[in-house]
């Protein structure tokens, strides 16, 4: 147990500089990336580029085994439905990230930054997950 | 198109890219997750009985990094251009959002992507494109 809350913080923290060395954390260097008809900053794509290096090997090996390194239960997601929730949601997502330059993970590092944009966009984003929540209890029992 | 080389940092951008692909292959093969941040974050809100802690820690760490990285190094200066209306608006999309799709960059993005989820590659595939589309709205059909 002491060994996986160790693990989950470093996890945390390797991710979250990462994020910071990438330049995922500077709005500005995001929305430049996104925008193709502009001066574009394709770094992000190396960003990409080397996490899903390290990450496709890691996930060869995850899916050949049964159990994690510490000997628990390796949850690899099962669900393979592409359907309208999917594809609403991410759009819904894409526009967000569009509009601010912010995801979820580098939003968190810019707050502990103490960017005070970063609070009010992480307050709101929270809040749109209790919205979610609310609206899937509230769907449940119609 | 026109490259914008005055902020073009290949190598710091592989060298964070190739950290967050570290800290996602630890997740799974360690603690047996996947780091999707939308996730981890989303289960909070409410904790639920058993399945908190690990979302705190992971959470704890995110919080901690910009910490530990100031006491080496200074982060570059950021600029965060959206009014503060703007900002909520995106906010609150970005947290519907995520959740309706079961995930975001980190989840969809590098794991998805990694484990080869056709399901992953379609959310990413969507929520890129629905970026590219905002931000050319904005930057040159209102502006």
């Amino acid at each position: 147990m002491t060994q996986a809350r160790i693990s989950e913080f470093v996890v945390g923290l390797l991710f979250g500089i990462g994020l910071i060395v990438s330049g995922m954390t500077d709005p500005g260097k995001v929305l430049g990336f996104l925008d193709l008809a502009g001066l574009w900053d394709p770094s992000l794509a190396f960003v990409m580029g080397g996490a899903v290096m390290i990450g496709l090997v890691a996930f060869t090996v995850a899916k050949k085994r049964s159990a994690t390194l510490l000997g628990g239960v390796l949850q690899l997601p099962k669900s393979t439905v592409i359907d309208k929730r999917l594809v609403i949601g991410s759009l819904l997502f894409g526009a967000g990230w569009g509009l601010a330059g912010f995801c979820p993970g580098p939003a968190l590092v810019s707050l502990a930054m103490g960017q005070s944009k970063a609070l009010l966009f992480v307050a709101a984003m929270l809040a749109g997950m209790k919205i979610f929540t609310a609206l899937e209890r509230r769907n449940a029992k119609a | 198109m026109t490259i914008d080389w005055e902020h073009f940092t290949p190598w710091a951008s592989l060298a964070g890219g190739l950290l967050l692909g570290v800290a996602a292959a630890i997740f799974i093969l360690v603690n047996g997750r996947i780091l999707g941040v939308s996730g981890i974050v989303g289960g909070l809100l409410p904790p639920a009985k058993g399945d908190w802690a690990w979302r705190l820690t992971f959470v704890a760490g995110v919080l901690a990094a910009p910490l530990l990285y100031q006491l080496v190094a200074t982060p570059a200066a950021v600029r965060i251009d959206a009014e503060p209306v703007m900002i909520v608006v995106a906010g609150l999309l970005v947290g519907i959002g995520t959740r309706y799709g079961s995930g975001c960059t980190s989840g969809h993005g590098i794991c998805g992507l990694s484990r080869l989820s056709p399901r992953s590659v379609v959310a990413t595939v969507t929520f890129m494109a629905a970026g590219f589309v905002t931000v050319f709205v904005v930057r040159h059909l209102l502006a």
